[in-house]
């Protein structure tokens, strides 16, 4: 593998995660991880899509018009996650149902959008569609985080497999609600995030306003 | 002449070719992949009839048992109005066939539904098919042991199918299942939650006099004719309280239930 390619396939994990650095696609992120198997689903998906997306976008990136470029980047990418949710209709259709209206959200994620724009519009298909498959490996991979965390201490089991017996069937572990809910999953991106940045202090953003001290000395009251 | 993509006539062009070619591959994704959308409708609606009747639980059983375990019902159809079973001939006349018969699809069929008056459509459905179709379980010694209706009715944002079965008295609630609405996830869509449905059974349905008295509440249900709200959804749970009070009274099941416990 080249190194180029190998570079857009793994600087999107910790180095440019699209969750934890560029702080995008949080709101799928917090609705799609109270269990490990919708979350996986949902990660395949987006991977898919925004590989294909960027592939296609980059592909026609010479024809387009520049007036209508977002209209017709809006129509690939739908197009695609139109397909992906038939697909899961067909083929995995509890979970399609679990993940609801978060297969037709992929089309307004930010990751798909951002990427397209940032990188397919600039590159050829191929590392574009490689760059597509790395940002969503870095989705995935936070997402997996959040909802093993979530699940596990949720639900107190992983995969839908009971790891932490739960008072309510005879066990020890009391399940906490919290973790089922959107809030836990912006608790621990804050986390992680704080993690990531505390090992790579150059991910750190510079303050972009401070207050000034005061220009005239304050009078004593 | 050089194809200039920032004219008029070039945006135009590519815009129409960019349409032309999405469609097209969006309308093959859809026609290829539409009969197995179809077959998995129609497991999950009879696994969503077997859960209803308390035959099947998600936990334990396995998805392949489904066709089995259907196999156990007796489907019928009901002539809504008269409360009575159709003949075999009263359908060969009407060109139903009892296999293929689509009650949703029959209630957009003017030929097979009604306009209800305003005054009856407390579930908002608009238009309520003539004939429905019922499944019935019979035991060994050939008493009614399990009877599962479709309902449906109007919640917050679409309408809500489902099945409501009942023990063969007619009146006590065995379970409640949906499986085709589009609530709220995490609000209405809280219709779906094992935990919310198992509060229906034991439930009974009509009071002293006959008369439809099981009622969705706000707070907390007491008593065999009230079952607790879902908070948070309020419009949602009204509407499965509207749905109840539709089908079980004179212009849904009523005079299908009187019948049958009758006999």
């Amino acid at each position: 593998m080249s190194s180029a390619v190998k570079a857009v396939l793994t600087r999107p994990l910790v180095t440019e995660n699209p969750i934890t650095l560029q702080i995008l696609g949080i709101c799928s992120s917090l609705a799609v991880t109270t269990s490990l198997n919708v979350a996986i689903v949902m990660c395949v998906a987006l991977t898919v899509v925004t590989g294909f997306s960027n592939f296609f976008i980059s592909l026609v990136r010479n024809y387009m018009p520049s007036s209508i470029r977002i209209i017709i980047q809006m129509a690939i990418i739908s197009a695609l996650v139109i397909a992906v949710d038939q697909l899961l209709q067909a083929f995995a259709y509890e979970i399609s149902k679990q993940l609801s209206v978060f297969v037709g959200l992929i089309i307004t994620n930010c990751i798909v959008m951002g990427r397209a724009e940032a990188f397919a519009m600039k590159n050829p298909p191929v590392i574009s569609f490689m760059d597509g498959i790395g940002n969503g490996l870095g989705y995935s991979m936070v997402l997996l985080i959040l909802a093993s965390i979530r699940e596990l201490f949720g639900s107190g089991s992983l995969f839908g497999m009971e790891i932490l017996p739960l008072v309510a069937n005879g066990g020890w572990y009391q399940p906490n609600g919290l973790m089922l809910l959107a809030p836990s999953a912006f608790f621990i991106i804050g986390f992680l995030i704080w993690i990531v940045r505390t090992k790579r202090v150059e991910q750190v953003e510079k303050t972009e306003f401070r207050l000034a001290p005061h220009t005239v000395q304050e009078v004593a009251h | 002449m050089a194809f200039n993509k920032d004219s008029v006539s070039g945006t135009i062009k590519v815009a129409l070719v960019v349409c032309v070619v999405c469609s097209i591959f969006i309308s093959s994704a859809a026609v290829i992949l539409k009969p197995f959308q179809v077959d998995n409708k129609i497991l999950d609606r009879n696994m969503n009839i077997l859960i209803a009747a308390g035959m099947f639980d998600p936990a334990l059983n396995n998805k392949a048992e489904v066709n089995d375990l259907f196999a156990e019902f007796t489907p019928r159809i009901v002539d809504l109005d008269s409360g009575a079973f159709m003949t075999d001939e009263q359908l060969t006349q009407l060109g139903i066939d009892l296999q293929s018969y689509d009650d949703r699809a029959a209630q957009s069929d003017p030929a097979f539904s009604d306009v209800l008056a305003e005054e009856d459509d407390v579930a908002d459905i608009k238009r309520r098919v003539r004939y429905a179709t019922v499944y019935l379980v019979e035991a060994a010694d050939g008493t009614l042991q399990t009877i599962v209706l479709p309902v449906s009715g109007y919640g917050l944002w679409g309408t809500m199918y489902g099945y409501l079965a009942l023990e063969g008295d007619g009146n006590t609630v065995t379970g409640i299942g949906f499986y085709d609405q589009k609530e709220t996830p995490g609000l209405g869509g809280e219709i779906t939650n094992p935990r919310w449905k198992a509060l229906w059974p034991g439930k009974q349905i009509y009071d002293a006099s006959g008369a439809v008295a099981l009622r969705t509440v706000k707070g907390n249900g007491s008593g065999v004719h009230e079952v607790d709200g879902l908070s948070g959804a309020s419009l949602t749970t009204r509407g499965v309280g509207n749905l109840i009070a539709f089908w079980m009274g004179p212009k849904g099941f009523g005079p299908f239930l009187t019948n049958m416990t009758k006999g």
